[in-house]
């Protein structure tokens, strides 16, 4: 871990040129980062289309052979395992950490370039591993992306057998490729910002990204410790989590182990893993409609207090994903209130975005389009979290379809808000071309509108009670026969999102070949990303010079300055330094 | 401007949904309205703060949209205004929070006089053990479970002679009792919950958990596993019935104890196979079957499967549809069949049989035919021989013909829709999932394979 | 530097000290390696602290056996362990030894140290598989009792850890090799120490735990709430 060459020193100063070294075996953050983002959208593609699959079932039930309750369980658990995993943590952290952590903060790149295309490496390998298991016997496992134990290694679950393990070993390696690539982040983070960038002047995306990285540090090992007991469980006959069962008629080896004991790890891992995919989102939309509102975040110290205190209190909240596994019921009392205080930070970062376009003068780009739309589907999502969290809630609640449609809202449509608003806002940075502003919006208009049709019925089938996971309802005393044409409406939505996002790709190839040259700085934005000498930046990012810091990310619509945003880079004036502090503290 | 228009729908469009909205909780039969009430407070300030947030960023963006003429305002931050936010949400949240605790507090202490239940779960299917007269349920291991005592009753627990088992997935409670249910896997996580009762809670193997309520409502609910369960996590249901006292008695007596379930003698074939006399005219002397008379191979059937087909046909729960025009021709016969005992006799005598193996008379593509069988293997079987555990008839063997003629009849709910038909109710969700007659094909030709 | 204090900062506000001009040319290697160590440890901390959170959980269920207590069991006499443990501490001083010898420049001292380091590093790593192919003769397989799975996956999980810490130390040892600077060594060289410290304290704790007596364990989980 030691002699890893630092690219900041200057002799290291070269651009890699053959193909091999560009674009294959490169240690240039930004090369990695562009490898992380092509991957975890390809695997992001791959779900969609499994959750195409699910949604025509659902909508359609008695219409499609080639999906019979095993390959249905199949699709759902990778559809979930690859958004919130492979999708999500690795475009968010991979692909814009990588990118982003180096050029805000003024560094030449990572700390440890060579330990950061390692992490690459494995994480692919983890993504063909992954993917291998639908092309072994019995096809990749099926139960549920929580794999709870007995049940996932257990015979009457799709994948018990090789499905299981290759899952298992593709989270270990993630496991890996995220430690390697996070110690990067924390230690670029704190180690590499140039002169002046001091902790406070970091963009509110280096904030999130870094706390979440924190977190996914400390959280993914309660993964990799589950991960490893279930392996042996599975292989080697330990009883960890396994009790004593009788599994389809035949009694097996197992004793004495405890399910709820996989659960409390796996939870102690997948909440933290809510934030760290929420939290990179809350700093980039921040920066996001802070640009396009041309004016300063509001509460720019409220919103890092409430992402160190979110991080801090989402490892306190695990058990409300438990209310209902049988854990000692007492918990409750103490789970309830933690995550009911958790809103509170929570709630103040919404207030503040809100609060940072009131008196703002707003530019509706697509980037902003998508921030806002962020805003609103955010919003939505988390007072249905506060329905759940509140532990009797709960109890009728709990594994109904209000629960996906709160975190796929929460989880699933906020921070992909957030990644679209990130991509089209970056664009211009990352390839130095601008992108078609009027497909972008079309995408806007369809996957903000589309998604909502999806997900806001979907709570009322969970007010019926109608459970998730199903293959199929079947006919119940409880549900009314409409709730099929409301699932029908769902599932005709979710292919109308699903397919416009074409356009997407489309647009991001077609401008990339004939998208206008973007120029410096389009958006004229202050954080130092945007300073670079080249567009895009080359390696090395800064030239031959360091940038120096003397403001923080936030300038924008200062009184009594030349233009309405004053990069962080630009030395205070003589006139800023006498006006002291500004008004309205 | 046009995304200020479409916030404000959005908004209004929420609203509107809510309270045109047919779909919303089912009316509710137990103690648990504090639950409702708690949901309804919550949904009241939770959907102020969507409207306020929401209309407010729509009219801000109306309000501050572009103007080159001017400059947004600069306010790094306001400490007043931000204290204030955070103090009302804090008290919003407390104020969902208190009731939500308090109401947790009840669901946590069970009321001393509550009756106690135990509800079983085992892939698929649910059961449940009364305590008896005793008011003590036995001691259970899961060593001793075995197509014998599905329930693994200890047999050195002398409390659990009086235990009343019902192996059936229907569950009888009284109105107005507090019962307390203690819940209990035999393999893997599953979920009691049932709708109209608001509460539910895991069954873990290994451990016993419980929830307790009181039905304040008579009627028959659906009984739901919420928790995934393997590939017919979808099938695994149940009812409970809410009774007045007197009917909940009747039901009761009715039911068999432990040491009733044990005197029960095996089938004696000797005996059966003068009853037979009477089958061997349409299923052939070695219970081989016929295609010309539609009367499928017996002699591959396990007994304990054939024992619960003829009660069924007795009991008008098979061959009493319409539709089921060969189910019909069956039904009086086994009518002639007087009691239990006859019916084990034949079930043994049947079980005797070997017959030369069966013709295939379909043609399908066996590969294809293999894909599909994944999700039927899970009960009948890799090798189609069938689980008494997962109470899955054995196919290998079988004559295609009625093998498809059946699974035709699940799908249509000609057979297995009846209320009585626990089993036959998940085939019935389970056959759907083949649509088209090429596919059925192939699955037997597979079938055949085995 | 206080971080409560750093939170507090008001970052738009123009600090009335004069920037300092002095030239930036990039972060300082051996300070960022620190770092990184720092949260490899945390790191390691968590993994070892979550397994002895499920071990102590686990330790409540009926079928427990603990390793030591009664006298039939393997580690009532841990002196076997006691002797693996010397094995790992003459590896931390045989690291620490060759630290100083590199800090005062003394190259024999530093090879020789190291040397001595990843010999007494692999004997242990043997002494402990050893350990293994006794407790199997003796009939303690890793299936057993839940006891013996957690000894065999906890010694396998330290073991890999150093293992992994001799991949980088080998690294280290090849660096002098080829560029014959004994002071490009002595930054990684620290690293590895506190690294080696480390496992030496893990294992010690690992030790303490696997070697407890039920009453023991039973305090410690009570402790735990489980």
């Amino acid at each position: 871990m030691q002699n890893v060459a630092i690219a900041d020193q200057p002799d290291e100063l070269h651009d890699p040129q053959t193909f091999i070294t560009k674009y294959v075996y490169s240690q240039d953050h930004k090369v990695i980062a562009i490898q992380y983002g092509i991957t975890a959208i390809f695997v992001g593609l791959v779900a969609l289309a499994l959750s195409a699959l699910m949604r025509l079932q659902l909508g359609f039930p008695d219409a499609f052979d080639f999906i019979d309750p095993s390959s249905y369980l199949q699709f759902v658990t990778m559809h979930g395992m690859i958004m919130v995993i492979y999708l999500l943590t690795a475009l968010l952290l991979g692909g814009f950490g990588n990118y982003l952590i180096p050029l805000m903060v003024g560094a030449r790149d990572m700390v440890f370039p060579f330990m950061n295309m390692l992490s690459f490496w494995f994480y692919l390998l983890s993504v063909i591993v992954l993917l291998a298991s639908f092309f072994v016997p019995g096809g990749p496992t099926g139960a549920g992306w929580t794999l709870y134990p007995p049940q996932a290694i257990l015979p009457g679950t799709p994948g018990y057998d090789w499905g299981i393990i290759l899952m298992l070993v593709s989270l270990v390696i993630f496991i890996i490729a995220f430690t390697m690539g996070g110690l990067n982040y924390v230690t670029t983070v704190l180690q590499a910002r140039t002169h002046g960038m001091t902790l406070m002047r970091m963009p509110l995306t280096v904030w999130g990204i870094f706390t979440a990285t924190v977190l996914g540090l400390l959280a993914f090992p309660a993964l990799l410790v589950s991960a490893i007991m279930m392996m042996l469980d599975k292989t080697l006959g330990t009883s960890f989590f396994m009790p004593a069962l009788v599994s389809l008629g035949e009694s097996l080896d197992y004793s004495g182990g405890s399910p709820v004991l996989f659960q409390h790890l796996f939870w102690f891992f997948g909440h933290p893993e809510v934030y760290i995919v929420a939290l990179p989102a809350f700093g980039m939309v921040s920066d996001v409609l802070a640009t396009h509102a041309r004016k300063n975040i509001f509460g720019y110290r409220m919103m890092v207090w409430a992402i160190v205190a979110i991080g801090g209190l989402s490892f306190v909240v695990w058990a409300h994903h438990m209310y209902v596994s049988g854990m000692l019921p007492a918990f409750g009392f103490f789970f309830a209130t933690t995550t009911l205080i958790i809103a509170v930070p929570t709630a103040i970062k919404v207030y503040n975005w809100v609060l940072t376009l009131y008196r703002g003068n707003i530019h509706l780009t697509v980037p902003m389009l998508f921030s806002i739309g962020f805003i609103f589907t955010f919003t939505h999502g988390g007072l249905t979290g506060l329905f759940l969290g509140n532990v009797v809630i709960d109890l009728p609640l709990s594994d109904t379809y209000f629960v996906v449609a709160h975190f796929h809202m929460v989880m699933g449509v906020s921070p992909i808000m957030v990644l679209f608003a990130a991509i089209y806002h970056w664009y211009p940075l990352i390839t130095g071309k601008m992108f078609d502003e009027k497909l972008g919006k079309i995408h806007f208009w369809f996957t903000f509108l589309g998604t909502y049709a999806i997900y806001l019925p979907m709570h009322y089938l969970g007010f019926l009670g109608v459970p998730r996971r199903y293959f199929a309802m079947g006919s119940t005393d409880f549900i009314p026969e409409s709730a099929q044409s409301l699932n029908a409406s769902i599932t005709v939505s979710a292919l109308i999102v699903g397919l416009s996002q074409l356009i997407f790709i489309y647009n991001v190839f077609w401008s990339l070949r004939a998208g206008k040259p973007a120029g410096h700085n389009p958006w004229e934005a202050t954080s130092l990303e945007w300073q670079t000498p080249d567009v895009p930046p080359h390696h090395g990012n800064w030239g031959p010079q360091l940038p120096t810091v003397y403001r923080w990310a936030y300038d924008y619509g200062v009184p009594g300055a030349e233009k309405d945003f004053i990069p962080q880079n630009h030395p205070v004036t003589e006139s800023e330094q006498t006006a002291g502090e500004p008004e309205g503290r | 401007m046009k995304l200020v228009i479409a916030l404000v729908l959005l908004v209004l469009g929420s609203l509107l949904f809510h309270w045109w909205s047919p779909w919303w909780m089912t009316p509710i039969a137990s103690n648990w309205v504090a639950i409702d009430d708690t949901i309804e407070l919550t949904l009241y300030i939770t959907g102020v703060v969507f409207v306020a947030v929401n209309l407010f960023m729509a009219w801000a963006i109306f309000r501050y949209r572009f103007d080159p003429s001017r400059r947004s305002h600069y306010e790094p931050e306001n400490k007043k205004l931000e204290i204030w936010l955070t103090v009302i949400t804090s008290v919003g949240v407390a104020v969902m929070l208190a009731p939500g605790l308090i109401v947790w507090a009840d669901f946590v202490n069970v009321p001393e006089d509550a009756d106690e239940v135990e509800v079983v779960g085992a892939q698929w299917q649910w059961s449940y053990r009364f305590p008896g007269t005793d008011g003590i349920l036995g001691q259970v291991d899961s060593r001793f479970i075995s197509s014998d005592n599905p329930f693994g009753m200890s047999p050195n627990d002398e409390a659990g002679n009086d235990d009343v088992l019902i192996s059936s997935n229907e569950l009888h409670l009284p109105i107005d009792r507090p019962v307390k249910l203690l819940l209990r896997s035999n393999d893997v996580l599953h979920d009691f919950a049932v709708p109209q009762f608001r509460v539910k809670m895991d069954l873990v193997p290994g451990m016993v958990t419980y929830v307790w309520l009181t039905p304040t409502r008579t009627g028959k609910f659906d009984i739901l596993c919420m928790e995934l369960c393997g590939i017919a996590h979808y099938t695994m249901r149940g009812h409970v019935v809410v009774d007045e006292q007197e009917d909940f008695d009747q039901w009761m007596s009715q039911q068999q104890t432990w040491n009733e379930i044990q005197s029960i003698p095996p089938g004696d074939p000797i005996a059966g196979k003068a009853s037979y006399a009477t089958c061997a005219a349409c299923h052939g002397q070695q219970g081989e079957g016929n295609l010309a008379m539609n009367s499928p191979n017996l002699a591959i059937l396990q007994p304990w499967y054939i024992t619960r087909q003829i009660n069924h046909f007795k009991d008008g729960i098979r061959g009493a549809n319409e539709a089921d025009e060969f189910g019909r021709q069956m039904a009086p016969m086994a009518n002639m069949l007087m009691d239990e005992s006859a019916i084990r006799n034949v079930a043994a005598y049947i079980g005797t049989l070997d017959p030369p193996a069966t013709v295939s008379t379909l043609d399908g593509d066996v590969e294809k035919g293999a894909y599909f069988y994944n999700s039927c293997g899970a009960c009948h079987g890799a090798k189609a021989q069938g689980n008494y555990a997962l109470q899955a008839p054995r196919l290998a063997g079988q004559d295609d013909w009625y093998l498809k003629h059946q699974l035709k009849n699940f799908r249509l709910g000609v057979r297995g829709a009846n209320e009585g038909d626990t089993y036959g109710h998940q085939m019935v969700l389970m056959a759907r999932s083949i649509q088209n007659d090429q596919s059925i094909n192939d699955l037997l030709a597979y079938v055949n394979t085995l | 530097m206080n971080i409560l204090k750093v939170l507090r900062d008001k970052p738009w506000v123009h600090s009335t000290a004069s920037a300092t001009l002095e030239q930036y040319s990039g972060p300082d290697p051996v300070a960022a390696s620190q770092v990184m160590l720092r949260f490899v440890l945390a790191i390691v901390s968590v993994l070892f602290f979550l397994f002895i959170i499920t071990f102590l959980s686990r330790s409540q269920y009926p079928d427990f056996e603990a390793l030591a207590g009664s006298p039939w069991q393997p580690f009532t006499d841990s002196s076997r362990l006691w002797f693996n443990t010397a094995l790992l501490a003459c590896a931390s001083l045989a690291i620490q030894w060759g630290l100083g010898g590199s800090r005062s420049g003394k190259l024999n001292i530093t090879v020789a140290g190291i040397s001595a380091a990843v010999f007494f590093t692999l004997l242990f790593l043997v002494a402990q598989f050893d350990l293994w192919l006794r407790l199997q003769s003796m009939g303690f397989y890793l299936s057993g009792n839940p006891a013996n799975s957690y000894f065999y996956l906890l010694t396998a999980v330290h073991g890999l850890h150093l293992i992994g810490g001799l991949v980088v130390l080998t690294n280290v040892v090849f660096r002098v090799w080829y560029n014959h600077n004994i002071d490009s060594l002595k930054a990684p060289l620290q690293l590895c120490t506190t690294y080696w410290h480390f496992l030496l304290g893990v294992w010690l704790v690992l030790f303490a735990l696997l070697t407890s007596r039920p009453e023991t364990i039973n305090a410690l989980a009570a402790m735990c709430g489980f």
